[in-house]
């Protein structure tokens, strides 16, 4: 009973942090049609920044949320020049795209093994968190409940944003249909920086959030990336309820994959990606923003 | 230089070791003082720089080059000129990089590589070559059931250090029924063997065996399988010990964790948190150890580095006392490779940093092991935590208490070896 009500918690605490990751992913890739394969290098530089934010080193240490937003706002400003210098100049060409984000991956794991060197760094989870809830015989960290609590606020945040303003509307036009979003007066070229600057910026938060579950280390983006990926194929491109939905069913088969088939553990993880290219690929959600 | 390594199976991984060490001119050459009188020995290292590995492959390097610097870049009366390769941590690029230490570079010995599978794919052709390398990849069967004449093995078994843990672990610990968990591949396999084997010899049970896959962010999923035991044996290397430690704390287990020499490693106890308190691990080398040889390593390691060395580099500065004792022995001359490796093999060293050293007939080291307890009395070098050993095993050989012979006649330790057993 015990072990089951432990991995359900933790499924959701993990589809909570993989919808932070996603979101962005899946608004990028709805919005620009870019599969921007720098969002595991985001999630990571997010870690690492936070980590330096937070480590004192600068000669001062952060609290720990106001470092996860700080870290946050270096990794959208990076999205955003990364946007304007590169991405914007091939429009278009998808494989191009593709292969720069993936150079750029290659690039940034480098960089991150100079700076911050190969040493794994842990990350202290915040001191007002770091109890348990004990219910049913079961101990749950603090933290990783305050994770779904974080993951809940964002989606609702997200959905307002896309739902009720006018930036909302602005991006749902220009997923909806690019030319008649430009003919009717959106700047979307504009949108798109903005987007992507928010899409890499919620990688850095998730970065940082993920830090005490997952710890800091060379090799974390490749982890995070096909995660994002196989979330958002499922729960559809362009699509915020896709990757919350998809997310949770992530964070379910990743969770009860490993502890009731570890040898199957990633086919069990991507074999729904696989049912829903063959027979939806839109994904479950694709086409609805919302 | 540009030379990418081609394999039909190329993952992403793969792809970027070895774009990263073929673009980053992966080999470099460290100066050596001008004046030389003889020809220069040349010393290769195979190590990782780039990818996941890098942590382990850096600290390679730097365990060479602190001993390089101690001796003034003179061992055994020779000039060295040391040969730094980056293999990306990969099969293919150790291959290409101990084909360009050989056939390019002509260097006298290789030192390295990290990984199991990299010794697995230059076994052949250093074999053919009559290349002596000093290895650090702990891959059993390299020095049991299918030896190399030219490999030797400084570090240990990948099962060396877990048979004592698991000794201790039956006999001072008084552990009854372990859960083990451990990364789904061949290191993970042989430590586990091992500490199964050494741990029911004495008495104890393995109850339950957990393999998560080498990639896994949260470990909570096979916390939460660890149950009706008393005790809990987890081999994980790289990062993955720091992750798994906050996992199971996370998940509120109090049950004592034993480990092997890359789940306690000392170069990891600055990332370490609360968490890793009461972790007792059984290691070749200890930070610890009072000896005149290990504050000269360390110190050497501070000095140049600011890093606090973990059995990486103190291995890997072994190895050089080794190929320097042999050189010694030899007055300099390595013309004849045979010879070299005979002089290698027959070297015996009172004070490493991690105790003396000596090799078995197959190659591989015959050394003192450290059982150390994880807290934060003792900590010294700006660390919080330390590693405090609390039993020393002497003259431990890869056979453990087995005669040879009896040792040899059981399959290799693998996920199906030992069985579980009911118990």
């Amino acid at each position: 009973m015990t072990f089951w009500l432990l991995l359900t918690v933790n499924s959701v605490t993990f589809g909570g942090l993989l919808f932070l990751l996603s979101a962005g992913f899946s608004l990028i890739f709805g919005l620009m049609r870019i599969p921007n394969l720098t969002h595991g290098s985001m999630f990571m530089v997010g870690a690492y920044l936070g980590t330096t934010l937070l480590s004192g080193a600068l000669g001062f240490t952060l609290n720990f949320w106001v470092a996860a937003v700080i870290a946050a706002l270096e990794v959208a400003i990076l999205g955003a020049l990364m946007e304007r210098l590169l991405l914007r100049r091939l429009a278009g060409q998808q494989l191009a795209q593709v292969l720069v984000t993936l150079g750029v991956s290659f690039m940034v794991a480098d960089l991150c093994l100079m700076g911050w060197g190969g040493d794994p760094i842990s990350v202290a989870t915040p001191p007002h968190l770091n109890g348990f809830i004990r219910f049913a015989g079961a101990a749950f960290p603090l933290y990783r409940m305050a994770v779904i609590l974080i993951a809940v606020v964002f989606a609702i945040a997200l959905w307002l944003m896309l739902e009720r303003t006018r930036l909302g509307a602005m991006i749902r036009a220009g997923v909806d249909d690019p030319q008649m979003a430009r003919v009717v007066g959106i700047r979307v070229s504009q949108l798109f920086t903005i987007v992507f600057a928010l899409g890499a910026g919620l990688a850095g938060f998730a970065g940082v959030i993920g830090g005490p579950i997952l710890s800091v280390y060379p090799g974390l983006d490749q982890d995070m990336l096909p995660l994002a990926l196989v979330v958002v194929i499922l729960g559809g491109t362009g699509s915020l309820l896709g990757s919350f939905v998809g997310s949770i069913v992530i964070g379910f088969l990743y969770n009860f994959g490993q502890a009731l088939l570890p040898e199957l553990a990633y086919f069990i993880l991507f074999l729904p990606m696989v049912l829903v290219l063959v027979l939806r690929p839109q994904g479950l959600f694709g086409g609805q923003i919302l | 230089m540009l030379r990418k390594p081609l394999s039909s199976k190329v993952s992403r991984r793969a792809v970027l070791a070895g774009t990263a060490a073929g673009a980053a001119a992966a080999v470099t050459r460290f100066p050596t003082p001008a004046i030389a009188q003889a020809k220069p020995f040349k010393l290769g290292l195979l190590t990782v720089k780039t990818g996941p590995l890098a942590q382990g492959g850096i600290q390679m390097e730097q365990g060479v080059i602190t001993y390089l610097k101690e001796t003034n870049y003179t061992i055994g009366g020779r000039k060295v000129d040391l040969v730094s390769a980056d293999t990306g941590g990969n099969p293919a690029g150790a291959k290409t990089k101990a084909q360009e230490l050989i056939e390019r570079d002509n260097v006298d010995v290789i030192l390295g590589p990290l990984a199991a599978f990299e010794m697995y794919a230059i076994n052949e052709y250093i074999t053919q070559h009559k290349m002596p390398t000093l290895c650090l990849a702990g891959a059993d069967n390299l020095t049991q059931r299918t030896p190399s004449p030219y490999l030797l093995r400084t570090s240990a078994t990948s099962s060396q250090a877990m048979q004592p843990m698991g000794h201790y672990a039956a006999t001072e610990l008084k552990l009854k029924r372990a859960v083990t968990v451990v990364e789904d591949f061949a290191f993970g396999y042989e430590q586990i063997g091992g500490f199964q084997a050494a741990f029911q010899k004495d008495g104890g049970c393995v109850v339950n065996k957990l393999w998560p896959p080498l990639v896994t962010p949260d470990y909570t999923p096979y916390v939460a399988q660890i149950s009706d035991c008393d005790g809990v044996c987890q081999g994980f290397a790289g990062s993955n010990p720091l992750r798994f430690m906050k996992a199971y704390a996370g998940a509120g287990l109090k049950y004592p964790v034993v480990t092997g020499e890359t789940g306690g490693d000392d170069a990891l106890l600055k990332s370490f948190g609360d968490e890793a308190i009461g972790l007792v691990s059984c290691a070749p080398y200890t930070l610890d150890l009072d000896t005149d040889g290990n504050h000269r390593f360390v110190q050497g390691m501070l000095t140049n580095y600011n890093a606090i060395p973990g059995q990486y580099a103190a291995i890997l500065y072994v190895n050089c006392q080794v190929v320097d004792a042999a050189l010694k022995s030899l007055n300099g001359d390595v013309g004849d490779r045979d010879k070299f490796m005979a002089a290698l093999r027959a070297v015996n060293l009172p004070d490493t940093p991690r105790g003396p050293v000596k090799y078995d007939h197959l190659n591989n080291v015959v050394g003192t092991f450290y059982v150390r307890r994880c807290g934060t009395e003792g900590a010294k070098y700006g660390l919080k935590l330390w590693n405090k050993t609390i039993k020393t095993y002497d003259n431990v050989s890869q056979f453990w208490t087995w005669p040879e012979a009896e040792f040899l006649a059981h399959p290799v330790y693998s996920r199906d070896y030992p069985p579980l057993t009911k118990c």
